[in-house]
């Protein structure tokens, strides 16, 4: 549905510029309206016509799943902002700098008006160089927004020498290898590599490849964050990966932040391409295989505390 | 299907062009308010229109009529009422909190909440505040006396404005929507995230009342005149629960009235008979009387125009309606 809304998503530690991005983005000359929702407690000076306050209430659904949270105020705002449609071309939500991306993402899939009307476009993180590392280490929160994003804005990249930040990408890349990172200073980027990434688009996750701006650096482990990827060569049997699959996200779902996968299924012209948010799974077949294309299978998982080789053991197990 | 084979009325409708998506109507003794959400109250006497800018830059949210006032609350945080005559002021401002809940009562009274906080107006003036744990979803005045229903996260509270006791609360996990209160006050009813209602049983036990089922969320909810029925959106038929007995609906079936493979998205019943009016999603509208399942033809379903607001006015000789793409129309029965 190509009338959905596309909602991007702004998320970031405190002073990291999340601010200078917004304002970046409703300043440029680009002739789109944007509807923006703010943090009422947030910084101030945002430069637009259609601002809106938000509360940040995360509601737990009413089904039993402790992961399965959502906004209650962004589903509120939303149902207002739809009578105005027309208006405005997009919106854009502004986290507070401790929020968890994970609720936020979730109101696209599990309340129905709001996945009729609207699409998640992207979750974007803002990163300080400088203080990242710090962050990391004594805020959850911010290891959270590194794991959730599709793209991550390094900012206030002047602030410190080249060796610092090699150092502070390959922590983000220790957490999160699959979102896009940009290099930046004052958030100047261009645009369209924030907004109308269709990340959460099936059809557009076409390829599942490290995002490494240069080949040999030095590997870093977090402690609690990390990503799985696996890759076989060949075929996944659908009886076995379904299961198997679903079993995990249900098992492993508070624990589990964001999953992709590309899998080839015996017999079938179409990839089956699928991806999560902790127990949400979306999936379906889309896009044909090329001709000569190799038919292999691949799946990230990104999450805290996963049990690489259970998780590993199990896709494995699930080859054709 | 059962909209193409129903004896029409649509010859006794009067299209009104309200111009945007309609929030709410209301009636102003024999004049139509329609709430805008491009700010505007589109008042229609007969054929004539006359616009009033009641939120100026602004969008209607919400709105409530108790036949003399037509009250709105918009998203440049003010509640204004408009009269029959067009006049229009505003009635309260809040700094940038979108109004989206707003109860008011015959007696002059009006409630409205901005995030958190509901005020309360009595009909003499004196502003009351309270505080609620997170944003105050719906509001509903009781059916006597001054007393507010407040729906919100995990429940609902009950508060008399203008008393010092602390406000009773309602529990129930979840997140609660709009909340109702049955015409004889035994009742309070919410419609819930959950695609459900719940409602507590005031009298004599703070029973729990779970009625589950739906499809999707309720958004609309109506009592009959008497109080025993009440009619709810959210299914491709009317749900309508029965109330009769003290226990409430636990343990009986609903009525389901008008099925149509379209979403009902707003109900409302006739003030004193048992007729109900029905607006489904796809822009249609039946009549249905409940004692026989009989159904009369209001609207066609039209493209793209869901039906989003529906009244009776005080005789119930006039249904007024207002769609999402801006159409509306009055319909007089016929004598």
């Amino acid at each position: 549905m190509s009338d959905k809304l596309p909602v991007t998503v702004l998320t970031g530690y405190l002073g990291a510029g999340k601010t200078t991005l917004l304002n970046r983005i409703l300043t440029e000359q680009h002739g789109k309206k944007y509807a923006v929702i703010v943090n009422e407690f947030g910084e101030i000076g945002i430069d637009n016509e259609l601002v809106v306050g938000a509360d940040e209430e995360v509601f737990e659904m009413n089904n039993g799943c402790i992961c399965c949270t959502v906004r209650g105020d962004l589903i509120r705002i939303l149902d207002g902002l739809m009578k105005r449609k027309g208006k405005f071309d997009a919106i854009i939500v502004e986290t507070t700098g401790l929020a968890d991306p994970a609720p936020v993402a979730q109101t696209f899939f599990m309340d129905q008006d709001v996945s009729d009307t609207a699409r998640l476009d992207a979750v974007v993180t803002v990163a300080d160089a400088k203080w990242l590392s710090d962050r990391l280490k004594d805020a959850p929160e911010a290891k959270n927004q590194i794991a959730f994003a599709d793209v991550i804005i390094l900012n206030k990249i002047d602030l410190v020498s080249p060796q610092e930040l090699d150092e502070v990408e390959a922590r983000i890349r220790a957490i999160n290898p699959y979102a896009k990172v940009h290099r930046t200073q004052n958030c100047a980027i261009p645009i369209d590599e924030v907004l109308d990434r269709k990340a959460f688009d099936l059809d557009r996750i076409i390829e599942l490849e490290p995002d490494f701006l240069e080949e040999g650096h030095h590997h870093h482990h977090d402690e609690d964050m990390q990503s799985v990827s696996m890759k076989i060569d060949g075929e996944v049997d659908p009886e076995k990966f379904m299961p198997w699959i679903s079993n995990l996200t249900q098992v492993e779902g508070p624990n589990i932040l964001r999953c992709k996968g590309i899998v080839a299924f015996p017999n079938e012209p179409k990839r089956f391409v699928f991806q999560g948010v902790h127990m949400i799974l979306d999936g379906d077949v889309q896009s044909d295989w090329k001709p000569g294309e190799k038919r292999d299978s691949k799946v990230v998982f990104i999450g805290r505390d996963l049990n690489e080789k259970a998780i590993r053991e199990g896709f494995l197990a699930c080859a054709a | 299907m059962t909209a193409g084979t129903a004896p029409s009325l649509t010859q006794s409708v009067v299209p009104v062009n309200a111009g945007a998506h309609v929030t709410a109507v209301g009636w102003l003794k024999g004049t139509v308010a329609f709430g805008l959400t491009d700010g505007g109250v589109l008042l229609a006497k007969d054929a004539e229109t006359h616009r009033v800018e009641a939120h100026p830059d602004a969008g209607i949210l919400v709105a409530a009529s108790d036949g003399e006032r037509f009250v709105t609350g918009g998203d440049d945080g003010r509640v204004a009422v408009t009269g029959q005559d067009g006049s229009t002021k505003t009635l309260a401002q809040t700094k940038g909190a979108w109004i989206d809940s707003l109860a008011i009562s015959s007696g002059g009274a009006f409630a409205y909440g901005a995030g958190k906080r509901v005020i309360a107006h009595d009909d003499r003036g004196r502003e009351k505040t309270l505080e609620v744990p997170t944003t105050a979803r719906g509001l509903s005045f009781a059916p006597k006396g001054y007393r507010l229903a407040i729906s919100h996260y995990n429940g609902a509270t009950l508060w008399f404005p203008n008393v010092e006791a602390k406000p009773e609360v309602l529990e129930w996990k979840g997140s609660h929507l709009d909340i109702t209160w049955s015409p004889d006050a035994r009742f309070v009813v919410t419609s819930m995230q959950e695609n459900a209602l719940h409602g507590w049983r005031l009298i004599p036990d703070k029973g729990h009342m779970r009625m589950s089922g739906y499809p999707s969320k309720t958004r609309s909810l109506s009592w009959s005149g008497d109080g025993k029925w009440l009619a709810t959106s959210g299914a491709e038929a009317a749900i309508v629960w029965p109330f009769e007995s003290k226990e409430g609906p636990m343990g009986k079936q609903p009525r389901e009235c008008g099925v149509r493979h379209a979403k009902v998205s707003r109900v409302a019943f006739h003030p004193n008979t048992y007729v109900l009016a029905v607006g489904y999603e796809d822009g249609c509208i039946l009549l249905i009387r409940l004692n026989d399942a009989s159904e009369l033809l209001v609207r066609p379903a039209v493209q793209d125009s869901g039906v989003t607001a529906m009244a009776w006015d005080k005789a119930g000789r006039r249904l007024a309606f207002g769609c999402a793409d801006g159409q509306g129309g009055i319909l007089t029965l016929p004598t």
